[in-house]
Parts: structure tokens; sequence; C-alpha cells
């Protein structure tokens, strides 16, 4: 088992914290109408993002998903402009024109969320060609969801990266489904695992609801392919808590199976984990849980202060 | 007659033709036990079963393809692609394969597949979930292209759509879906290829499909009031287009207007526009005016989202400056 320092181990349940108390936000924010259109929430999957994003070098490459909002927090994002972004303000990451399902900041090696699933596999793949005809020791982390394992250009990216031996680690979150489709429904081969042998290319499979699980693992499998021994896939197993969009009422899974997930949530396990161990103290831990609502609060007030984008903005960016 | 909504039009229109045709059945991601991301397919599961009402893994290709493999074998599926934003992923199946293969195959087979597919802005969704493809569409020979605007449309072209036996793109907007508007009890069905005049007039047409149809007859009421009497002709089909009824309109208004929600380089309001031109330019007193979206990707700000398309103050501007 990993075992982080005092100081990791409050940024590892620090950045948790952020992302959950973030997508809670913008759940009241939607609820309330004050942010618009979708958010595909990452609340329950804080594990992943912070344990693998954390292993990396900060100039390191991730790509993500239509749930980004939790890599670009672990990927050092400003809350303030995410969360401007999300509300399609001027002060937003991307200047308010992208909004949630494009989050990206390039200058800190956020590859960009997509808004179509499998999206961003071309993006980290070809960063890898980046980075090998630059020798670099850079890597590209690209995440995707379960439901992804099913496009096309995904078997295409695999193929063509573990021929290449590019530097490119393969992030699946397993959260069981991609929508409403479980994957017993959708994938016709179960241990995904088995995917990464059809490349040969190595797998694993990680405990995506334990930070020090997903943390030991990326570590091991970021140093096998900053080596250059070439793609490897590591699969985590997580949960999504919310629906998949605000409409939805998630009749397609029981309320036994959420709250068998609800009982491992990573941020109340990790919580514990850490004074048994004696790495944080109850109050050192309250203390950090009321200084990430305030930064959630500020980023909030922030979001919904800042302007709409100039109406010139219509026509800026599209060409160089 | 009663009122129900464009969903519950499309939802009819598909249960009437499962129970019709046993030969008719769905796929798509998340329409089956989810009921389709904007609830068109709900109940259809319960009523006909897993085998008719299929939930896909997210294979766009695979979707449209194998829908034109069991086409081929005498089955008129009805594929769901969740966003036409998503076309793109199944473009190569629906070019190269699904509009080409009966001319291919010297006229030898049939292809009955319906692909319905949804589109437009409004919820600033940003720009992978808000786009107006249909002139890609409009760009392939062998296909039809159908966008209805009025729940009573999309009922009566839906279950046309089903019973051609050449592929035809459906695609609804994803702003219309909780309208209301007039539905026959009984069973009918609307023809593809004809547009309908949705609002006769005298001073100018407004050739328009979809939402845009029902922004145009919102500044068509604001123009009444300044005399200006227009007629709006909501195409309903872009491929292939009712020459007739737009030439008739024109040849009574001597004045063209093309509303559209998609970009304008190279948009539908093109094809419109040259067809006017090649069907009744004789009869022209002005030159045709597109009102169209921004050529930019949909920016998520709320406010930049609704100056990227047509609005019905953008419209009643327009139809005023041709006017004068
Ligand atoms: C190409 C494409 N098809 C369909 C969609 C609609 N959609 C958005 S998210 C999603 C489910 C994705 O599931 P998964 O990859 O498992 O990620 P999760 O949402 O579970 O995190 C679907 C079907 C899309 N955005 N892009
Ligand atoms: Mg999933």
């Amino acid at each position: 088992m990993y075992k982080p320092s005092k100081q990791e181990a409050a940024k590892l349940l620090r950045q948790m914290m952020e992302i959950r108390q973030f997508e809670d936000k913008i759940m009241e924010l939607l609820s309330k109408n004050i942010a618009e259109g979708g958010s595909h929430l990452y609340a329950g999957m804080e594990a992943v993002a912070v344990g693998v994003i954390s292993s990396l070098n900060p100039d390191d490459f991730i790509s993500s998903t239509h749930r980004g909002h939790g890599h670009a927090i672990a990927k050092d994002g400003d809350l303030n402009a995410l969360m401007a972004e999300i509300l399609g303000k001027k002060t937003g990451v991307c200047k308010g024109k992208g909004g949630s399902l494009h989050l990206a900041d390039l200058n800190k090696g956020n590859l960009g969320a997509n808004g179509i699933v499998a999206g961003g596999l071309g993006i980290a793949t070809g960063a890898g060609i980046a980075l090998k005809m630059q020798k670099s020791s850079k890597i590209v982390v690209c995440f995707f969801g379960d439901g992804a394992l099913n496009n096309g250009i995904t078997h295409e990216c695999m193929n063509m990266a573990s021929l290449w031996k590019l530097p490119v680690l393969y992030l699946c979150e397993n959260n069981l489904y991609a929508m409403s489709v479980s994957i017993n429904r959708a994938c016709s081969v179960k241990d995904f695992k088995k995917r990464a042998e059809a490349y040969d290319m190595p797998a694993e499979i990680a405990d995506g609801m334990d930070v020090l699980a997903v943390k030991e693992a990326a570590i091991r499998w970021i140093d096998y392919v900053r080596k250059g021994n070439g793609p490897c896939l590591l699969v985590c197993n997580t949960y999504r808590y919310y629906g998949h969009s605000r409409s939805d009422p998630r009749v397609y899974r029981t309320k036994e199976e959420e709250k068998f997930y609800k009982d491992r949530d990573p941020i109340l396990n990790f919580a514990q984990k850490c004074v048994k161990e004696g790495w944080l103290t109850e109050k050192e831990i309250k203390d950090i849980e009321a200084s990430v609502t305030e930064a959630i609060e500020k980023a909030t007030d922030f979001a919904i202060k800042s302007p709409l984008p100039d109406p010139e903005e219509l026509y800026t960016d599209l060409y160089v | 007659m009663r009122e129900i909504t464009y969903r519950q039009a499309l939802n009819e229109a598909l249960d009437e033709e499962m129970a019709r045709d046993e030969k008719v059945f769905l796929m798509g991601e998340d329409i089956a036990i989810y009921g389709g991301a904007y609830g068109v397919t709900i109940g259809l599961l319960n009523k006909y079963g897993e085998e008719r009402v299929k939930d896909t893994p997210i294979s766009e290709a695979a979707i449209v393809g194998t829908g034109l493999g069991s086409a081929l074998l005498g089955y008129r599926p009805v594929v769901e692609i969740m966003y036409i934003d998503f076309i793109g992923l199944c473009m190569d199946q629906l070019n190269n394969q699904v509009a080409k293969i009966r001319y291919m195959f010297g006229g030898k087979c049939t292809v009955p597949l319906t692909i319905r597919t949804e589109g437009g802005a409004g919820r600033t969704l940003g720009a992978h979930h808000s786009q107006s493809l249909e002139a890609w569409l409009m760009h392939i020979p062998g296909i039809k292209v159908v966008m209805p605007s009025t729940p009573a449309d999309a009922k009566g072209l839906l279950k046309s759509s089903i019973r051609d036996d050449n592929p035809v793109v459906f695609i609804e907007h994803k702003m219309l879906y909780n309208t209301k508007g007039q539905v026959p009890e009984n069973e009918y069905l609307i023809p593809i290829g004809n547009a309908d005049v949705k609002k006769t007039g005298t001073d100018i047409t407004i050739l328009t499909y979809s939402r845009m149809t029902l922004f145009s007859l919102k500044a068509a009421e604001i123009l009444e009031k300044e005399g200006i009497n227009v007629e709006v002709v909501d195409l309903r089909t872009l491929l292939p287009l009712d020459k007739t009824t737009i030439k008739n309109s024109v040849m009574k208004t001597n004045r063209a207007v093309i509303v559209e929600e998609d970009t304008r380089t190279a948009g539908a309001g093109a094809e419109i526009g040259m067809t006017v031109m090649e069907e009744c330019f004789d009869y022209l007193d002005a030159p045709i005016k597109r009102i169209a979206g921004a050529d930019v990707p949909m920016p998520k700000a709320p406010n930049l989202e609704s100056l990227a398309i047509p609005s019905v103050e953008s419209i009643v501007e327009g139809i005023r400056e041709v006017m004068k």
C-alpha cells in the first residue's frame, strides 16, 4: 500500500474534497437554473483523477472526457476559471466559449474535456506521437469511460500506440455504466484487461474508490510508460453518484448498488484512514474541509458575478 | 383532434409502425431502458421487448452499418443517433454504404432504413451538442432528409419515413420536443417531399424548416402589424426539395427570404436560394436573402449562443430590409 507523507495526504484529501464540493455546487446551480445546459458530474470518482494526476509531473499531459471537471481540478485547474467556464462567462478558462464539456487548459497540460465519447483518444495518442518524436520524457494519460471502449477510434488508437510504442497511459474509468447501459449489456468482453491483451499491451485493474490503491498502480504504470516501454491500460473501477445528467431518474441501477458504493466513499474512507494512520488529525481534516468550502464559495461567487463574453467574441478564435 | 407534444407524436409514430409491421425494429444508444436521451422511445421496450428495442454500445458507425445490413435482409430498422453532432462517427457508413448501395448494385436492393437524430442549438450545450448539419446530408444523393417543425408533421413524416423503401435521415430539433400542437386521432401519413404553407401571405415568402419555422411565424405576426404580409413555407423535407411549392409561393409574392439555423456558408439555404433562382428568377422583385447561423462552432455562453443563430428580431429586421 502506498504511504503518503503528511503533506501529501493533506493534498490528496483536499483535491478530492474540492472536486466533490465543486460538483455538489454545480448540481445546486443547475437546480436553481443558475447554471444552464448539461454537466456530467464526477462525484464518487474523485480517487481516480486525484490518484492518477497527483502521480504525474506537472508538465505531463492528460486528455479528459465529457465528465471532465474532476480531471481539470486535479490537473491544477483554477477553481474560479473552471466554475466561470461552466457558467459560460468571460472569465472562464476558455473565455466562456467551451463550457463544461470543453474545459481545457493547455498551459497546465490538460488537452481538454470532450463532448464526443472517445474524442480524447486521438488527441492523447497524437500527443504521444509528438512526445516520442521530441524524445521527451513526458507522458500522456488518456482518460476515458467504459462506454468509450466500444467506439471504433479506441481500437484504432490503442493498436497504433502499441505498434509505435507511444508514451500513453490509457486510463479507463469503469463506473459500470455508459449513461443507462451497463457494461454487461454493452461489452462482449467483461474483463477489460483482455482488451489490452489484444494489442499486446499490459493492463491492470485498480480499486478506483481508493485513492492510495489508484496511486500505487498509477505510479508503477506511469514509470513503465515514461521508460519508453510503450502504452498500457489501467482500469479503475469506480462509480458515479449522480445520474448521468440532471434529468436522469437512474432506473437502470438499484438503490442497493448506489449504497454499496457510497459506503465505500473515496473521501470518507481516505479521511478515516488518515486519522487511523496518524497522517492527519480530525481537526486538520475539518480545517481542510472548511477551507475547501470557502474556496468553492469564492469560485461560485466569482463565476456568478463575472460578465458574459462580449458579443464580438462570437467571431474571434476561429482562425489564427 | 387533441394536443400532444412533438415528443409524444414521434413516440406514437414509432409505436404505430411497430404494431403495424413486425419488420420494424429500433436500435440506438439509451433508447430502451432509458427511453432515449430526449424521451422519444419511452415505453416501447416494455411493449415490444428487447429484440425489437435494442440498446446499443456507443458505436455509431456500427449502429448505422448494421442498420443497413438488416435492411438489406428485409427489416425496417429505425436507428437513433443521439445528437446529430455524432453523425460524423457514422458518416462513412451513411455516405459510402447506405446512400450508394442500391445504385452501385444496379437497383437490385432497397434500403428501408430510417436514421432518427436530433440537432440544433438552444440548450447552451456547446460546440459538440448544438449543431445543425443538414447541409452535409443534403449533399448525399441516395438518401432523403426530413426536418419537421410541428407535432403533426413529425408524426406523419416519421411514419412515411419508416415505410419508405429508401434511406431517410429524420432530424428532430431538441427545442421542439416539448412544443405542443394539434395531432389527428386517426391514422394519417404526410408524404416526404411536400412542403407546407404554414401561413399564407402576399408580400414576401419565407422558406424555412424545423425550429426556424416557429421563429418565422412569430416574425410574420410582428410584421403583419406593420402591414407586411408574409407567407411562411415550411419545407419539411430538405432532400428532395418541394420545388413546386417554393415556385408557387415565390411567383405569388415575388420576394424570398431563407431562414435557416445552420451555418451560412454552403448551408441548406445556399441550395434553397439557388433553387429559387433556377425556378423563378423572372418573378423576383428583390434579391434573395439568407438569414442564417453564424459561421462559427456553437459557443457555450448563452448570449453568444443566441447571437449565433437567427432570432425573431433578426428575421423581422431582415424582412424589413428586403421590403424596403
Ligand atoms: C460519440 C458519442 N456518442 C454518444 C454520446 C452521448 N453520451 C455522452 S456521455 C455517454 C456515456 C459515456 O459513458 P462512459 O464512456 O462510460 O463515461 P461515463 O459517462 O460513465 O463517465 C453518452 C452515450 C457522445 N457524447 N458521444
Ligand atoms: Mg461509464
